[in-house]
């Protein structure tokens, strides 16, 4: 029997007196897509956090393969092979690709008792990862981070994510800065993650996103998860209500009819205010 | 050709070499300067080996994205351990020279450590332990010597190589601030250590996930800028064979210029050793070259901020360009 690459059982944290997650259940398998998506404030960040192992769960256990694990500090999770990937990606902007790329781990050649960085090794290795992940505009290893845009960046910190060894991917709103054709090259990028057999958690609050390549997706309300499906079990509707908090958006929905046909078909300002009053 | 020219500008130092030409020139033009006099002398090259010292550590720092103020206490501390122990005590002279260093050591990583565990600002904290040194230095003198200035006289060997005239007038501190400079400038460029060094200065947090000892880092690099001053010091001593209680404070904001107009950037993740060094020069230059001009010497200030200014707004453009520079398309 194969597991999960990475499972939650009932994982709880608080903060003191706060709880902000209940009783997570969720699991990613390798060569897939999880979904993650909720509201500000639904505790996203707080869970990504958790798995990467800059909080520790209050209860609950977290399994990687099968097997129990316990992180006391995000290196631990590295060295599992957790990364994550933050809004902003490659978060060293004046410094060149090839040094960032290998930031913690530079290739070194040996001098005799000195250690040399090897910036030529550096740039090709860096410069042909970024390539194979099909973005094509980056051909020189000297250049600075600052000078990408935004989706270069995000495909860069992937890429980056998956020579060193990732095998869970955790990308943190990834598309949420961006164009749409930016958003498009960073969609793509975790199409080529998943069929290299990684296990990605898309956290995002854009469904069109999420529908373009999740799996498998789980809807967070105030720390719970509260929906947990499959692709193309839900439409498009019904995602946004249930992230919404469901019966909210339906009312406002309702509420624009009934004031549409007050003023017969024309939310005029004014009538608007009628309306209210 | 163009593109060498290009290439040089985007780097940390083009700024601090463009400036150094451009006081140079000026002199030459308007100050009626005699080249061959004023590079031949030694005031400059002495001025800047000393402040060369305390300004490439502190460039560093600036480049982890802290700050060290307290080198303006370390120096004299430095100069009346060493005097203290084997002036007054009359103990041999490494004694004095061990001292001092540790002192520097043990200053430093007070600095270091406050500074990672705590989230109070390093200019802050070394700003305290700037005044606190001071107040250490004056009144340790005074009780165990009675004195605020101590006489020194060294052996020849620790004279030879700390507090010797080359020529007549080079101190042998300029060998050491060259040593220094080309060791630091190997470290930073070329091994892992500088990369952790700009990328702890580009974002804390991420060097930290990324693996990079954060904290041992940055109490190393204060522990070298403390010391750095002390051994400043403590070469003075040797030199002048007597050590005050004060002086010092001018290397604070000396340091600070030569490591901006280097091209460091305050806020961190920026700069060069050479540019650090390419400062240094300027700021000698400026500040003791003025004398072999016809202008009034009391125009060196202005000439040093107006050179700030003009030297930091050209290499926040050059940065600029850096940043959105990528290689034309290959036809």
């Amino acid at each position: 029997m194969t597991h999960a690459v990475l499972e939650l059982k009932n994982v709880n944290k608080s903060f003191g007196p706060i709880d902000v997650l209940h009783d997570i259940n969720l699991k990613v398998n390798a060569g897939e897509v999880l979904c993650l998506l909720g509201d500000n404030g639904a505790g996203k960040s707080t869970l990504i956090k958790t798995l990467a192992g800059v909080h520790k769960p209050t209860t609950g256990e977290i399994f990687m393969d099968g097997e129990q694990v316990s992180f006391d500090k995000p290196k631990e999770a590295a060295d599992r092979g957790i990364a994550t990937v933050h809004q902003f990606g490659g978060t060293f902007p004046l410094m060149s690709i090839g040094r960032s790329f290998f930031v913690g781990c530079e290739p070194v050649k040996k001098f005799g008792p000195f250690k040399i960085f090897d910036r030529k090794t550096a740039n090709e290795v860096a410069v042909k990862a970024v390539r194979d992940f099909g973005i094509t505009r980056i051909d020189d290893g000297d250049r600075l981070i600052g000078g990408l845009s935004g989706g270069e960046r995000q495909s860069l910190a992937i890429a980056r994510a998956v020579h060193f060894g990732a095998r869970v991917l955790i990308l943190d709103e990834p598309t949420a800065a961006l164009g749409v054709k930016q958003a498009s090259h960073v969609l793509r990028i975790i199409l080529e993650a998943r069929k290299r057999g990684l296990a990605v958690i898309f956290i995002t609050h854009q469904v069109t996103h999420a529908m373009a390549v999740g799996d498998h997706f789980a809807v967070l309300i105030r720390g719970a998860v509260a929906a947990n499906f499959m692709r193309g079990e839900k439409s498009r509707e019904e995602i946004t209500d249930l992230m919404a908090g469901g019966e909210a958006l339906a009312d406002l929905d309702s509420a624009m009819e009934a004031q549409s046909e007050a003023t017969g078909g024309e939310p005029a300002q004014s009538a608007a205010r009628a309306t209210v009053a | 050709m163009g593109n060498v020219f290009g290439s040089f500008l985007r780097r940390p130092e083009a700024g601090s070499v463009l400036s150094l030409i451009a006081v140079i020139a000026f002199f030459v033009i308007f100050g009626g300067v005699n080249l061959g006099n004023m590079l031949g002398a030694a005031s400059w090259v002495n001025l800047a080996a000393n402040l060369g010292i305390v300004a490439i550590p502190m460039g560093l720092l600036m480049i982890s994205g802290e700050l060290d103020i307290s080198i303006g206490a370390m120096i004299p501390a430095g100069s009346m351990t060493v005097a203290i122990i084997s002036g007054y005590y009359g103990l041999p002279i490494i004694f004095g020279i061990a001292g001092a260093l540790a002192l520097g050591v043990i200053v430093g990583t007070i600095n270091g450590l406050l500074t990672v565990k705590t989230s109070v600002p390093s200019l802050i904290i070394t700003l305290g332990t700037l005044v606190a040194m001071q107040g250490i230095v004056l009144s340790a003198s005074v009780l165990l010597t009675g004195n605020a200035s101590v006489a020194l006289t060294s052996p020849v060997w620790a004279k030879t190589l700390f507090g010797q005239l080359l020529g007549g007038s080079f101190q042998v501190i300029i060998l050491w601030w060259v040593a220094i400079s080309a060791l630091f400038l190997v470290i930073v460029h070329h091994t892992p250590w500088g990369n952790w060094i700009f990328a702890m200065g580009g974002d804390k947090v991420s060097a930290r996930n990324a693996g990079i000892p954060t904290e041992r880092l940055t109490i190393g690099l204060f522990i070298l800028s403390a010391t750095s001053a002390a051994f400043v010091g403590m070469c003075g001593a040797i030199l002048f064979n007597s050590a005050q209680v004060s002086g010092g404070m001018n290397y604070i904001f000396n340091a600070v210029v030569s490591v901006v107009v280097g091209g460091t950037l305050l806020t961190g993740g920026f700069g060069s050793v050479l540019g650090i060094f390419f400062g240094t020069l300027t700021f000698a230059v400026v500040t003791q070259g003025i004398y072999f001009t016809d202008i009034d010497r009391n125009w060196s200030s202005l000439i040093i901020g107006v050179m700030l200014l003009v030297a930091v707004l050209m290499n926040n453009s050059f940065r600029k360009a850096a940043i959105s520079y990528s290689p034309r398309k290959k036809k």
